[in-house]
């Protein structure tokens, strides 16, 4: 549907000398990772809705299997960055965006991906839990269905690792067969957590995914992103500092559709090098 | 500021604020809606269903006021009250004067081949001596309806039986022989000489298809003629058998005395024309129940007899079900996908919104109009080219260009479908968004969303718009008159001939049965309580498909429940 859109995107992209100029003055800070594998390149994004632009030349790099968080005020465009990722605003017939976005150096904006399989290599957790109403175990197998996993052990196995893993395991274990949409709304989110690990993604990106939690649970599930960081890239939003501070290792502040630093966690909370940055963080700021 | 009510309020003001009145005004809306539905179906219901209850039959001598004293023999049906003036100019008698008015008494007198008439009219003043003679038979005859008279004999081969034996055992035990050679002659016509013939104009059919297409050779023509003298064989032999059980059939024959015009008569009744023969007078409340099951068991399973107004209806009702199910085969998946196609495919815009509005419309369209457009589209235009193209070897004979159930299906399926498109559409919009971005986050792509997610929870939608489609078509009339109901099919479109299912064959409809059986037959007033209960039946004909599909949606919105939560 948005095919008029795609083309405009590529030929974008395939502007190098444009993106380069404005490279520096993005303000990207390269040295600081240096040491690692980058996932994603983010590179003068803008996204608009209709006329209202949503996101402003946003440029930034992702580090591989690192946990990188996303903090700022409520509205300041966190989820609608995260959504570029696996290309969910797609689906959203006013957005129009340009710049472009690179997923192990493969432009995630052309014409030729497959965006199906783009969205089973990045997987997203929603900012709301939504569950299928299906049962339990259908939530979890949906994934793996789709890739045409038939074998009951082998989905038996990933259903219940990835229970396992989302903190959730005990409480379904004795319902599997029952509707999702009786779970409480913690459990649905950690069962749509379940969901998105259960297909192994490459890159994990989770809007708010413990907003709904209680203590243990949020812990929990923080403890699942520790894990996970061997092997994924997570991209996590959160309104929660510390658990910002505790499960991240990169944290970018946005503020208003602009990325306004993105640096180390530590150094982000400790010597935050923005005015904004530090309001924010102390909590001065609306 | 005081929490009591504003004085200056007046107290009904106040009292319609309250909802209250609101509240009694939809209570009301909702009883006087039940009342009418219960009323209507009560009415039907004991109308025609009365009809099947084994009524005495009264003996009544009566004196006329110009001093005739006479007799009938017949079950009460009916009375009512009519002025003493309308009496006197009906009748052109003077009444004496201390009657004000007058109780008329309907009865049915039976013995139509007789008396000429089902029914008479007798005024209660007149009645002189009321009666239930215990020796009265009630026979159902093949024609001419019900005879009511006392048994007198039986004969064989025209020898009468020893004066005796037990008449009425007797003719039981004859009439359950009679019974079954009937229906083995009834077995050998239908279904045996249905098959010759079936198969003959099949061979009919390949060679003047041979003679179109110039192919024909010596050989092969001499293999249909072959074929052709085999059915004729076999056509023989069953005729052969047929005489025979004809000939048996003939062999038993009851004398009856019956009161014909205040005279006693003898009729001589063939056993082969008795489908029936109680004495209600001596049966008890639980036999009469047994007899009440009994016709209504004949009335649903049996064929109509003597142009619809006698025997049962089944042809009526399989042709009813049967197209209203081919209906929804149909228009299901069709108005699915349109809307489907509609909601999640079609850019939103003013075309898909002038499309959407003329699809709405197109529900408001009369459906006598869709029976034109059936004829003409359908039967005619569709009907006709495909015999020109695949059934050139009947012409001009059509085969499929003829009104048929198939053409039937079709043309409700037309004029149902907006009702699906909309419910469906509208079960689609209700799904969240977040719901079908949860599965395609997982890797799904459209169409494996739709399959998997967005369908199944747009389930009980659809089984919605699916309900109101049979509600709509299963209770029209007027469309089907064009395209394929017919008063009187011989054949059901499913047989136990090749290839089993003839959807180009016309069929009965309950609904027209109402109308022909109400208004055209000969004989208006027999046939009424069975409009009632025709009427009846297609109610809850309707009700059952309903509750199928109803028991069903109620299962998918269990299992797809609480997206809204
Ligand atoms: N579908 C949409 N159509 C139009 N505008 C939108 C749409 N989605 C988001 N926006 C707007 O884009 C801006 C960024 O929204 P976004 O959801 O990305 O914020 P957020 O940072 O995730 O906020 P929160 O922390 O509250 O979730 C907001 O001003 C919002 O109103
Ligand atoms: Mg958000």
């Amino acid at each position: 549907m948005n095919g008029k859109t795609v083309e405009e995107r590529s030929s974008v992209a395939a502007k190098p000398a444009n993106i380069s100029v404005k490279l520096e003055n993005a303000g990207v800070s390269g040295p600081m990772l240096a040491n690692e594998t980058i996932k994603i390149e983010v590179r003068d994004l803008n996204l608009y809705y209709s006329d209202k632009q949503a996101l402003h030349g946003v440029s930034m790099d992702v580090p591989e299997k690192k946990v990188t968080a996303f903090i700022g005020p409520s509205g300041c465009g966190k989820s609608t960055l995260l959504r570029c990722f696996n290309r969910m605003n797609d689906l959203v017939d006013s957005v129009r965006m340009d710049g472009s976005i690179r997923l192990s150096g493969q432009d995630i904006f052309e014409s030729t991906v497959d965006v199906a399989e783009l969205r089973r290599q990045v997987g997203m957790v929603f900012q709301k839990p939504n569950p299928f109403p299906k049962s339990v175990y259908e939530n979890v197998a949906y994934g793996l269905r789709l890739q045409g996993i038939k074998k009951r052990h082998v989905l038996d196995e990933r259903v219940e690792w990835a229970l396992k893993s989302a903190a959730i395991w005990d409480e379904v274990k004795d319902r599997l067969d029952d509707n999702a949409m009786g779970l409480s709304g913690g459990q649905q989110q950690r069962l749509v957590i379940a969901r998105a690990i259960a297909i192994k993604p490459e890159v994990l990106l989770l809007d708010e995914p413990a907003s709904a939690l209680d203590p243990i649970s949020t812990l929990k599930i923080e403890e699942l992103i520790y894990e996970l960081k061997s092997d994924y890239t997570i991209l996590i939003v959160t309104h929660n500092m510390q658990q910002a501070a505790r499960v991240s290792d990169y944290t970018a502040f946005m503020y208003m559709g602009d990325l306004v630093e993105f640096d180390s966690t530590n150094r982000v909370f400790t010597n935050p090098k923005k005015k904004q940055t530090e309001d924010y963080i102390t909590g001065r700021y609306g | 500021m005081s929490l009591t009510t504003n004085n200056q309020q007046s107290a009904f003001a106040h009292w319609w604020k309250s909802g209250n009145p609101m509240i009694w005004i939809n209570a009301g809306a909702v009883s006087i809606s039940l009342i009418m539905v219960f009323g209507l179906l009560g009415l039907i219901a004991a109308r025609g269903g009365g009809h099947f209850w084994p009524k005495d039959v009264l003996s009544i001598e009566y004196k006329t006021i110009d001093g005739k004293l006479s007799t009938i023999v017949g079950e009460l049906i009916d009375t009512d009250v009519i002025s003493k003036l309308r009496y006197e100019e009906s009748t052109g008698q003077t009444l004496p004067k201390e009657l004000r008015e007058v109780e008329r008494w309907m009865i049915k007198v039976g013995n139509r081949d007789q008396n000429g008439a089902d029914f008479k009219w007798v005024s209660k003043f007149e009645i002189q001596k009321l009666g239930k003679p215990s020796s009265v038979v009630a026979v159902e005859r093949m024609e001419w309806g019900t005879l009511f008279g006392e048994l007198k004999s039986i004969s064989e081969n025209g020898v009468d039986m020893a004066s005796h034996t037990d008449l009425w055992s007797e003719l039981h035990h004859r009439l359950d022989r009679t019974l079954e050679l009937r229906d083995l002659i009834r077995q050998l016509e239908k279904s045996e000489i249905g098959r010759v013939n079936y198969v003959l104009e099949k061979l009919r059919l390949e060679r003047r298809t041979l003679e179109l297409d110039g192919t024909e050779t010596a050989e092969n023509l001499r293999e249909i003629a072959a074929k052709e003298r085999h059915q004729q064989e076999i056509y023989k032999v069953i005729q052969r058998k047929l005489e025979v059980l004809n000939q048996q059939i003939k062999r038993d024959k009851a004398k009856f005395e019956i009161i014909n015009e205040g005279h006693s008569q003898i009729v001589e009744l063939p056993f082969a024309v008795i489908v029936g023969a109680i004495k209600p007078n001596v049966m008890n409340a639980g036999e009469k129940l047994i007899q009440y099951f009994i016709n209504l068991y004949h009335f649903f399973m049996d064929d109509p007899r003597e142009a619809n107004t006698e025997g049962g209806i089944f042809p009526a009702i399989f042709g009813t079900v049967m197209m209203v199910l081919l209906m929804t085969v149909l228009v299901t998946p069709f108005g699915v996908i349109a809307a489907v196609y509609l909601r999640e495919y079609a850019k939103q815009g003013p075309v898909i919104r002038i499309i959407r509005i003329a699809v709405n419309n197109l529900a408001g369209v009369p459906s006598i109009v869709y029976g034109v457009f059936g004829l003409g589209f359908f039967v005619y235009f569709l009907g006709g080219n495909i015999d020109d193209l695949f059934f050139t070897a009947a012409k001009p004979a059509p085969t499929v260009g003829t009104p048929g159930i198939m053409w039937a299906a079709l043309t409700l399926a037309i004029m149902t479908v907006p009702v699906v498109i909309v419910s469906t559409e509208e079960g689609l919009t209700r799904i969240p968004r977040s719901i079908r971005e949860g599965s395609l986050a997982l890797g799904a792509t459209r169409f494996e969303t739709l399959r998997n997610v967005i369908l199944p929870m747009a389930s009980p939608s659809i089984m919605t718009g699916v309900i109101l489609a049979i509600a709509r078509a299963a209770g029209e009339v007027a469309p089907l008159m064009l395209v394929g109901v017919v008063k009187l099919a011989p054949d059901l479109p499913i047989d136990a001939n090749f290839p089993f299912v003839h959807l180009e064959r016309k069929f009965m409809h309950l609904g027209f049965h109402i109308y022909d059986v109400g208004f055209q037959s000969p004989n208006v007033e027999v046939a009424r309580p069975l409009v009632y209960a025709t009427s009846f039946l297609l109610v809850l004909v309707i009700i059952f498909l309903n509750l199928a599909v109803i028991l069903m949606r109620n299962k998918l919105r269990e299992r797809y429940r609480s997206m809204e939560n």
